[in-house]
């Protein structure tokens, strides 16, 4: 070989601090996507979070429909021996109810509609209107959420015409299932953010091992110039391969669950259970899932690897 | 702190190293290192030559001392100013610290790609560079596939590429048969000729004569000699070109 002079690269070399563009070209770390652990559990993690939150979505709708048909509803029992008295008091008391300023509507239930919500629990021949006194009910509509002033006020003007009347907000008896309701919301929510963390648990240790694992290459990087900002970019791009594969699969898994659940939710034909159904900003917010896990992916590996550079010279 | 003799490269004062609690590698180690000079390193193994090359590449920080490189303080240099200077360095490492699972090409393309170099702009200097380390036909093997002279010179052609103002190898002949040696000798020189400061670490002092005007330092036991006056006066200036 002669003395040749080396071929001058010129100033096409900028010696500033520019990003590392071209390092898109020539992966610096050995990329084994879906090959590895890490994409198929961020995929059981995605499937998991996508079922936790349809159901804390679902459980959200249930409580707000059945919170929205009951809210303006009040229920006048007429507790009275006598059949007669009773339909007469129970006929007053709407009469009485439906002149008020700010009621919608207050109906007798007939005693044949009384039968039919009662005969699953009191069977066909016990509810014969001759074995058992059933009270009369008066169904109330207000305009407005029912307030305690507002259920006392009607409380006082229906013991006018039927002294032994029970009135009640429809909205107290569902209270402990509102309750219930209300746990399941943040059980799920809960789930979501355990699940979370746990996805960036997994991104952490599978990143670590990764910088372990590729920690010659990055000393010379370094050494040649490279920034933690570059290094940790090629980091970030890897992890967020793996997790948008991973988030594929867990939100096609995710779904498939959830659309069988509701189809046997469906089955079930309950009203309570059919207010559950999931709108088109639900299924929006779920497919989201993939997207928000491949964004806590990437930050965490970011994260890790500008942390355990900052340890390097 | 910034400053220094305009005439220099790295200037170091009374520097120590020493790893952990044991006794000093490097002790009261003082020398200038000049523009366009051409220098070798030399002294028996485990002299020192390897810590005192990370100190010149940064890879380290010493234990005391003060070392001045490119005029600015590299001792208090903040890390993120750290990648900067080495973008003015070539190293060329006694073990060639190739990345393995990338071709001899995307190799020497690597601190161009870390310079942001677009893709576009970036073939041509590298196949020219490899044609200059004879490695043209070789440039889509991977280091497991090259041989340790063909790795040595993927290594140089890799440190020389960005024309670096300073380039450090260290025993970058001790893995190849002395025809070898001697042509990557020349490659060093003829970069040195562009004006680049060569510093070559070697324990083979038959090399030492083959590079006319270079100056010698010399290791013994962390301590530096200066048997050719080389770390006291600025040297006679070489010719340049480019």
């Amino acid at each position: 070989m002669a003395l040749k002079l080396p071929p001058v690269t010129g100033g096409s070399l900028v010696r500033g601090l520019r990003s590392l563009s071209g390092l898109d070209q020539a992966e610096l770390v050995p990329q084994t996507r879906l090959a590895g652990p890490m994409p198929w559990v961020i995929a059981i993690m995605v499937a998991l979070t996508v079922i936790a939150a349809a159901a804390g979505l679902a459980a959200s709708n249930v409580a707000r429909n059945a919170s929205d048909a009951l809210s303006g509803g009040v229920t006048v029992q007429i507790v009275e021996a006598d059949p007669i008295v009773r339909l007469r008091q129970a006929e007053a008391a709407a009469q009485r109810l439906n002149a008020l300023p700010g009621i919608d509507a207050a109906t007798v239930v007939s005693q044949e509609e009384v039968e039919r919500l009662i005969e699953p629990w009191l069977g066909g021949l016990a509810i014969d209107g001759q074995q058992i006194p059933v009270p009369a009910i008066v169904d109330v509509r207000l305009r407005k959420e029912v307030s305690g002033e507002r259920l006392g006020a009607l409380r006082r003007i229906v013991r006018e015409v039927a002294p032994g009347a029970r009135v009640d907000a429809q909205s107290t008896w569902l209270k402990p299932v509102f309750g219930a309701i209300d746990s399941l919301r943040l059980l799920a929510l809960a789930l979501v953010g355990l699940l979370a963390g746990a996805l960036a648990a997994v991104v952490l240790l599978a990143v670590r091992n990764a910088l372990g694992t590729n920690r010659d290459t990055i000393e010379i990087v370094h050494l040649l110039g490279g920034t933690d900002q570059q290094i940790a970019r090629v980091f970030q791009r890897s992890v967020g391969y793996d997790a948008a594969g991973g988030g594929a699969i867990g939100l096609t898994a995710g779904l498939v669950a959830v659309l069988a659940l509701g189809q046997q939710f469906a089955g079930l034909g309950a009203g309570l259970i059919s207010g559950g159904a999931l709108g088109w900003i639900d299924w929006l917010l779920i497919a989201l899932v993939p997207v928000a896990g491949v964004g806590l992916a990437m930050l965490t590996a970011r994260w890790t690897v500008l942390r355990a550079l900052r340890r390097m010279l | 702190m910034n400053g220094g003799s305009p005439g220099e490269i790295v200037h170091f004062d009374n520097v120590g190293l020493r790893y952990g609690a044991d006794r000093e590698v490097l002790s009261d180690v003082s020398f200038t290192l000049f523009p366009g000079s051409f220098y070798f390193l030399t002294g028996a193994s485990g002299a020192g030559k390897t810590s005192l090359l990370k100190l010149l590449y940064l890879a380290q920080r010493p234990s005391r001392g003060m070392i001045r490189m490119f005029g600015t303080d590299a001792i208090t240099l903040p890390r993120d100013r750290l990648p900067g200077f080495r973008r003015r360095l070539g190293v060329v490492f006694q073990d060639f610290r190739l990345v393995q699972h990338l071709s001899a090409f995307d190799n020497v393309a690597l601190p161009l790609r870390v310079a942001g170099v677009p893709e576009r702009d970036l073939t041509k200097p590298v196949t020219d560079m490899l044609e200059w380390v004879g490695l043209t036909e070789r440039m889509h093997a991977r280091p497991a596939q090259l041989s340790g002279g063909e790795q040595q010179r993927v290594a140089i052609a890799r440190a020389v590429i960005g024309r670096p103002e300073l380039l450090v190898a260290d025993e970058p002949t001790g893995n190849v048969d002395p025809d070898m040696a001697i042509k990557l000798l020349r490659l060093f020189e003829a970069l040195n000729r562009l004006g680049t400061t060569v510093v070559v670490a070697t324990h083979d002092v038959h090399l030492l004569k083959k590079v006319p005007d270079s100056l010698i330092m010399r290791l013994d036991k962390g301590r530096l000699s200066d048997p050719t006056g080389a770390l006291r006066y600025p040297p006679r200036p070489r010719p340049v070109q480019g």
